[in-house]
């Protein structure tokens, strides 16, 4: 079996397999399985922490029996047919001997290169050697070969000098794996919409206007401010926060449909704000709050009651700054007064899930067919089937859906997967 | 067994324990605690670097025991086990101590406090540590068999998936035929496909699969017996069978809720959205002017929950009502519109171009009945709307079925305040439950679509199949152990087991308990019964339980 896509459908769908006893291979683009899930501060509707709650399922994932990782690996062509693909899997040059490296940071500390973390999405710098995140797995070091200076421009080799343990490689090469498999199971997840089109919101023109995803680093205990809720511009405590939803979603002019995850994580990033700072007051500004998920309605009541979330009807017109580099929210209530202009310190944009970049690409190589939205295709009475026999599809890249339904979804296309093997046709 | 050598591994947590609790004083603290050889903190001690850590200072420090001051053993516990036996270690001595969700999730407005207690609790686990012993998981075989309990599109579709895996299957459906829900259902929405053709399409699979049994007109009486080896009483036609099963999948299904009293509901020119259903499916309906009401019993102070799939069923029968009659006027009053996703936000589209109304309003100032008129308070317009009626559809939510709580009794699992099954995780585990072999699927967990009970059903399918597959499961040592010695054979433990896991037995010198390995829970009622003390709780002893008492009332 093959699983593309580590984040948590991936695992879970590779666990499923793995403890059905099947051989699977999980392929992995980024340094480290955990996908979105690991980004995450904390998960609705218990509040639980992300990583905490994931990184046994990554740890379990990495010690399988069963299963081979290859992180840091694409898959870039397959043939063949349902029970017998041939599929190859590029496995891209990390320059680190994966057996030798500790992760103890030295050569990070000491690389000369600075430049924005991807896992935090910009907000803090690492080296050109560097961890994906503190709890990645596997847990060695990557250089990123546009950023290298040895790679790039023949000097430095210092990460080289200070690892004690000689496992920098710079003679690594790209190297191209075969792999035949009985089923194929897509669960390559989505990004964030980018809100830079939507001018309105002046998200990348104004500092204090994060995305709901930046938002999630800031508070988070691993983030870039060490789970300090400071604001970009001047580093002083968010305390009256907006959120804005549906932002790109439900929006004909970016993506029409309903990204579905969203008012619920509003709900909870309000919450965690009161609980970083007791004087802390949210606003979600949502136009219909979604919240029809087990014990969600009951979630949104809470965050009301006992987190003082004040929730306003409508959609925000605009937002522009003052002065002080506050946020200012222009938005009609309805039956209130005609135009309401609220400052704050801070507004996070609800942005929608879309489907990951290289999506279309993979499934040119799959060949299956996508939606009109970009995720991958299937029908509603046969949910895990792409369009083509023996490739399932599960999670958001079919369809943005929580993380329960993501798992719900990565252990059906692991039964559809399974029902191949016992065909025999494997 | 030799000298107790302790490590103990405090959490930060990031800053879901570190941000409240004193990590370092804990630190320190454990230090100075008996029999304490080795103490340090981590940022996650579940993350492999702090895996690695345990692993490490178990060999550099010979620890026999280990302790991790933590979260909850709930979802690491076994991840700390087998981190221990890779290093050598029997699992069982290792122990949890839980200062996130005792400590600095419930205290985090008194760090202080917190911290204190913190340190009362690791004294215990200490105090405890040292008395662990070495524990052997005991090996179940596996019956290559499922039951299915529920016969509509998720047990359907579970029995299938898990039969065309070689697994034998009996699927067990208390009306005279297979369907459940999907029954009464007109069309399928997005689609608009018709119901009765995946009903047939699925029915006769199911009848051509000579793996699957199917039991109509059956109930479950009683589920004993244990992970692996259920033994089941199915009653049917008044008679009794039994048979044995490996694991057990709940796909029991929902109801419609009546809405007796609300809004002149009378069934006939007032129904539900399921009459609609059966009124469209029998070609009787025929109205020009229909009005429909949301959250009708739903998201109220008796039902706070958002059932999931009205607005869906609403908009999909809206369509329908407007495609064999273009100049029905259809208007919708609604709350919150619920069309999450790809699919059915487009056809909230489409209902909207083809001329629907929508129409908000607030749970303050619902709409108003008066014979043939719905009044409402739009609250866009900011006015009030008197909409004459043909058909007055209430789109009411599906509730738990009134006696789910029975069944989930017989298969001790929890259902939750609404009567919904509960799972044993919420956000990790959604198809499983806390008691292992027995699993979930369909709007017997929450309110489902068609199309959702069928994704969960497969998923539930694929979790059955896990120890279907390795045929063989590990259970826990921890149970009741009889001192025959002391026994008296007065069978207060056998009346009382609630997991008929203990039995008297005659023995040559009379009648003494004994356990049933595979059954015990250990949940110690017994033990605590028990006039003559002469059972003990493996792991979970006197001794152990009184260390860790006596610990709490030390000085720090």
């Amino acid at each position: 079996m093959l699983v593309i896509g580590g984040g948590i459908a991936g695992i879970q769908a590779a666990l499923d397999l793995g403890d059905m006893g099947v051989q699977v291979h999980l392929v992995e683009q980024e340094p480290s399985i955990g996908g979105r899930m690991a980004q995450l501060d904390k998960t609705f509707p218990t509040n639980d922490c992300s990583i905490c709650i994931l990184a046994p399922k990554m740890a379990e994932c990495f010690r399988h029996p069963h299963i081979t990782l290859h992180t840091y690996s694409e898959v870039t062509a397959v043939s063949g047919n349902m029970g017998d693909f041939s599929v190859k899997v590029l496995k891209k040059a990390r320059f680190v001997k994966e057996e030798a490296c500790v992760a103890c940071g030295d050569c990070s500390a000491k690389c000369p290169v600075r430049v924005p973390d991807k896992f935090d999405l910009g907000m803090r710098q690492r080296g050109a050697i560097y961890m994906y995140f503190l709890q990645a797995l596997p847990m060695v070091m990557t250089i990123d070969r546009e950023n290298c200076l040895y790679l790039t421009r023949d000097v430095c080799r210092i990460c080289e000098k200070v690892c004690t343990r000689d496992a920098i490689d710079f003679e690594q090469k790209d190297t191209e794996i075969d792999l035949r498999v009985g089923a194929i199971i897509v669960a390559t997840g989505f990004d964030p919409f980018d809100p830079v089109g939507l001018s309105e919101y002046g998200y990348r023109r104004y500092r204090n206007v994060v995305t709901a995803l930046e938002y999630e680093r800031l508070i988070c205990a691993s983030g870039p401010s060490g789970g300090h809720l400071l604001r970009p511009s001047d580093r002083k405590p968010a305390q009256t926060l907006a959120f804005i939803q549906c932002v790109g979603s439900r929006d004909v002019r970016h993506n029409p449909y309903c990204s579905t995850v969203c008012c619920m994580h509003a709900t909870k990033e309000a919450m965690l704000a009161r609980e970083h700072d007791s004087a802390a007051h949210s606003y979600v500004f949502y136009m219909d709050l979604r919240a029809s998920g087990k014990g969600f309605q009951r979630y949104v009541t809470r965050s009301q009651e006992e987190y003082g979330t004040t929730y306003i009807n409508g959609r925000v017109a605009k937002i522009t700054e003052d002065l002080e580099g506050n946020p200012v929210v222009w938005y009609e209530e309805p039956l209130g007064p005609a135009t309401v202009k609220m400052k704050v310190d801070l507004a996070v944009l609800a942005t929608s899930l879309v489907p990951r970049r290289g999506t279309e690409a993979l499934a040119k190589i799959l060949s299956v067919e996508v939606d009109k939205y970009g995720f991958f295709k299937s029908d509603p009475l046969t949910p895990y089937e792409s369009s083509r026999a023996g490739i399932f599809v599960c999670g958001c890249c079919r369809e943005p859906t929580d993380i329960p339904e993501s798992i719900i979804q990565a252990s059906g296309a692991a039964a559809k997967a399974a029902e191949i093997v016992a065909g025999g046709s494997c | 067994m030799a000298e107790a050598r302790i490590g103990v591994f405090v959490c930060r947590c990031g800053t879901n324990i570190g941000g409240f609790v004193d990590v370092p004083a804990l630190v320190e603290y454990a230090k100075g605690l008996p029999n304490v050889v080795f103490s340090q903190e981590n940022l996650y001690t579940c993350s492999e670097a702090g895996l690695t850590e345990i692993r490490q200072a178990i060999a550099d420090h010979q620890l026999n025991r280990v302790i991790v001051a933590s979260c909850t053993p709930r979802t690491h516990e076994p991840l700390f086990r087998s981190t221990c036996k890779a290093a050598g270690l029997n699992p069982y001595l290792f122990e949890f101590v839980n200062i996130r969700e005792q400590c600095s999730w419930v205290h985090m407005h008194e760090p202080e406090a917190a911290t204190e207690k913190a340190r009362a609790l690791i004294r215990m686990g200490v105090a405890r540590a040292k008395l662990l012993e070495p524990q052997e998981e005991i090996e179940v075989e596996v019956l290559p068999s499922a039951l299915i309990i529920g016969g509509g599109i998720a047990g359907m579709t579970c029995a299938l998936s898990l039969a065309d895996r070689g697994f034998e299957v009996t699927l067990v459906e208390r009306d005279r035929t297979l369907g459940g829900r999907l029954k009464d259902l007109y069309t399928l929405s997005p689609t608009q496909e018709d119901a009765s053709d995946l009903l047939a399409g699925k029915m006769a699979s199911v009848k051509a699969n000579r793996n699957i049994e199917v039991l109509t007109s059956a109930t479950v009486r009683a589920v004993n017996g244990f992970f692996g080896n259920y033994d089941v009483t199915i009653t049917q036609d008044g008679t009794d069978i039994p048979f044995k099963a490996g694991v057990i999948v709940v796909a029991t299904g929902a109801e419609e809720f009546k809405p007796q009293g609300m809004y002149g509901y009378d069934g006939k020119k007032v129904i539900t959205q399921l009459e609609l259903e059966r009124l469209l499916k029998a070609d009787r309906f025929d109205a020009e002017n229909i009005v429909m009401i949301q959250c009708v019993g739903a998201r109220d102070a008796k039902r706070p929950y958002c059932s999931r799939v009205c607005c869906i069923t609403a908009l999909k029968n809206a369509m329908i009502l407007v495609e064999r009659n273009p100049k029905a006027q259809i208007v919708i009053l609604y709350r919150d519109l619920q069309t999450y996703g790809t699919v059915y936000e487009a056809v909230y589209r489409k209902a909207r171009e083809a001329g629907i109304l929508f129409v908000k309003y607030a749970p303050q100032r619902p709409p108003v009945v008066n014979g043939s008129v719905v009044t409402v308070f739009d609250g866009l317009l900011g006015e009030e709307l008197l909409l004459p009626y043909d058909y007055l559809v209430l789109s009411t939510p599906l509730i738990a079925y009134p006696d789910s709580g029975e069944l989930a009794k017989m298969l001790k699992v929890p259902v939750d305040e609404y009567g919904f099954f509960l799972e044993a995780h919420v956000k990790l585990k959604p198809l499983d439950f806390a008691t292992d072999g027995v699993y979930l699927c369909g709007s017997a967990h929450w309110p489902s679509t068609v199309s959702e009970s069928i994704a969960q059903a497969y998923g539930a399918a694929s979790r059955a199949s896990i120890p279907l597959s390795q045929r063989r499961v590990r259970a826990e040592p921890i149970i009741a152990v009889v001192d025959e010695e002391k026994c008296i054979g007065c069978g207060l433990c056998e009346l009382i087991c609630p997991f008929k896991a203990i039995r008297l037995e005659d023995m040559p010198g009379g009648r003494i308990a004994r356990t049933l390995v595979a059954s015990c829970k250990g949940c110690g009622v017994c033990g605590a019964a028990c006039p003559q003390r002469a059972i003990t709780m493996r792991h979970f002893t006197d001794e152990q339980m009184l260390a860790e008492i006596v610990a709490l009332t030390e000085e720090r």
